[in-house]
């Protein structure tokens, strides 16, 4: 195919204590793609995603983004491989002491040398690309949950990231809402080319924006599946993720 | 251009221009196949700097991919200077007046608040099954068992301190026994029920409004409310009895260390006799002092919850409104036992003449 693989994930074990999460997690994100990660509820779908960032240490195996381990040891290493990274969270985690213009300025100022002015006219376009215009003086806990996500997007891509993670992006969102993020999300995944890992077990966003995905089961312990969404819903023999396509109980 | 190097290239380019203004400039975009937010920023300031000399600025030959980024960023709009200024601040008199209105709010949610309690104590002493004993277990603890170490070290060495100042002066009158009667006077009376309501202030209070208010915010207060649970009932009255329970007992806990603090200082740097030091204290004490203190000490632990619960049940936002109620419970705590206290010594004055 020659794409590149951006971020390549190998053998990953993951769990608590003596509970052995998922293990043997193989696989690679392409360059400009947007990259599902699904399953059902704790099958370790955000536990994977914390260990791909870095905030979580594998019991074995390892993540490698842009050709860089991804150490929670190595500081500096850590540091230059977040730099590449943007994550929105759930909850959007923004900071509710600072206004949204103030957090989105937060990154490029600790990060660029750029006087206030441009970081003004930057947060301008970053508050324009995700339809917060006129919003950038209200405190976080004026916004809906909408227009938290799409701050904390804006806040995630401050500095153009290589790749964006998504925790459940549509977690509370009414369908509507949820389906403008979609759409935002494969707008700039087209303008930006910037590649998406996105967590979530909402179907229609999957048939929507995912390039590719793959599905951790619970009882598997591990993937059981991964390939286009279409290609293993009509296709796939395995019964669970017949089952979650099916949304069968 | 990226988020690495904006900053020295927009210096460069200042510099560039400041010393040979364009006339007109024309940017050709024809081998450019990638551009983002930061990139045209770069066309923003060019053309800022082009139009200010009185110059045309054109973009030509943008390729498919760089207009329709061009367009998505709203270049053609970007003219005015971007400005996220806070809000200008309001006048004097209008600063004055919201700041007494949102007084005069916070003291009426305070009495009602009492009321709350008020009905809340009342249901429970009716319904005393009611009662959430396990929570009220464990806030005796949280409050009483867990705070003894530091309340019997501070008043320890309070006694400690007041019989070393007192032995000074009064030395020199060789009458080194009164500082028995001084310590044990003044630390049953005043200092020990105000030093161990300000302790459990700055633990127990400031730890109900952290408590309560981060409840608050995740919606658990609310969740108690739609399954019919009293907020106040489960969340106030279980601290509210700890506290009543355990203030006193301490208070009972830092009279005991303030008077031994003084008899160490009695016995090894006064010459006095262990017996002579507690006979004197015994003779200087009356019930009513003992007493008196631990009454305070009541009042006290209602005024602290109070205000901690309060605070708690105010937070609205996020986890910086946590942070206020939290520094505002012990503020305003520690200000409450403080004039109370004076209410209190001014009323025995004139009660027992």
């Amino acid at each position: 195919m020659g794409r590149k693989a951006i971020i390549k994930v190998k053998d990953l074990e993951a769990g608590y204590d003596d509970a052995v999460i998922f293990r043997h997690v193989t696989f690679n994100v392409y360059e400009g793609e947007i990259f599902v990660i699904l399953g059902g509820s704790g099958c370790g779908k955000s536990t994977l995603l914390k260990s791909m960032i870095g905030l979580l240490r594998p019991r074995a195996g390892r993540v490698l983004i842009d050709g860089e381990a991804v150490s929670t040891e190595d500081e500096d290493g850590l540091k230059k491989i977040l730099a590449k990274i943007g994550v929105l969270y759930q909850s959007a985690a923004l900071f509710g002491s600072m206004t949204v213009a103030q957090n989105v300025a937060l990154p490029i100022e600790e990060y660029t040398s750029l006087k206030k002015e441009a970081v003004d006219m930057l947060v301008k376009m970053k508050l324009g690309l995700v339809n917060l215009d006129g919003y950038g003086n209200h405190l976080p806990s004026e916004l809906s949950g909408g227009m938290k996500k799409r701050a904390g997007l804006a806040r995630a891509m401050a500095l153009n990231p290589k790749i964006l993670f998504f925790d459940e992006p549509s977690a509370g969102l009414d369908p509507i809402t949820s389906a403008e993020l979609d759409n935002l999300l494969l707008h700039l995944n087209r303008t930006l080319g910037t590649t998406m890992v996105i967590v979530t077990h909402e179907l229609d966003s999957i048939f929507t924006v995912a390039s590719r995905i793959i599905m951790l089961d619970k009882k598997a312990k591990g993937m059981i599946a991964e390939g286009d969404p279409r290609y293993l819903r009509d296709n796939s023999q395995n019964a669970f993720v017949k089952q979650f396509f099916n949304r069968r109980a | 251009m990226d988020s690495s190097n904006a900053g020295s290239f927009m210096e460069d380019l200042s510099r560039y221009f400041s010393e040979k203004p364009p006339g007109n400039l024309i940017v050709d975009l024809e081998n450019v196949t990638y551009l983002d937010d930061f990139g045209t920023l770069v066309l923003i300031e060019l053309r800022k700097i082009t139009v200010k000399a009185n110059g045309d600025f054109q973009l030509l030959h943008p390729g498919e991919k760089i207009r329709e980024m061009l367009m998505f960023l709203r270049f053609d709009s970007l003219f005015k200077k971007a400005s996220f200024e806070k809000k200008r601040r309001q006048g004097l008199f209008v600063r004055l007046g919201e700041k007494t209105y949102d007084i005069i709010l916070d003291l009426k949610s305070a009495v009602s608040f009492i009321g709350a309690i008020t009905l809340s104590l009342g249901y429970h002493l009716a319904h005393p099954k009611a009662l959430r004993t396990d929570d009220t277990l464990e806030y005796m603890q949280k409050t009483g068992v867990d705070g003894l170490p530091i309340v019997a070290l501070i008043s320890f060495l309070m006694g400690l301190i007041m019989a070393f100042m007192s032995s000074v002066q009064l030395e020199q009158f060789g009458a080194n026994i009164y500082v028995a009667s001084l310590v044990s006077l003044s630390m049953t009376r005043e200092l020990g029920p105000i030093m161990t309501a300000i302790i459990v202030a700055g633990r127990s209070g400031s730890a109900f409004a952290a408590e309560i208010g981060t409840m608050k915010i995740s919606e658990e207060v609310d969740a108690l409310f739609t399954m019919g649970f009293d907020p106040v009932g489960f969340l106030v009255i279980p601290k509210l009895i700890a506290a009543l329970v355990m203030v006193p007992i301490l208070t009972l806990f830092s009279d005991i260390f303030a008077i031994a603090g003084g008899l160490l200082v009695g016995v090894f740097m006064l010459d006095l006799t262990v017996g002579a030091y507690v006979s004197q204290t015994i003779s200087t004490l009356t019930a009513f002092d003992v007493f008196w203190g631990v009454l305070k000490s009541g009042i006290f632990a209602l005024l602290i919850t109070w205000v901690g619960c309060l605070r708690g049940f105010q937070v609205s936002g996020g986890a910086a409104s946590v942070g206020q109620a939290t520094t505002s419970a012990v503020v305003s705590s520690i200000f409450l036992i403080i004039l109370f206290d004076s209410i209190f010594s001014v009323v025995l004055r004139y009660t027992t003449g």
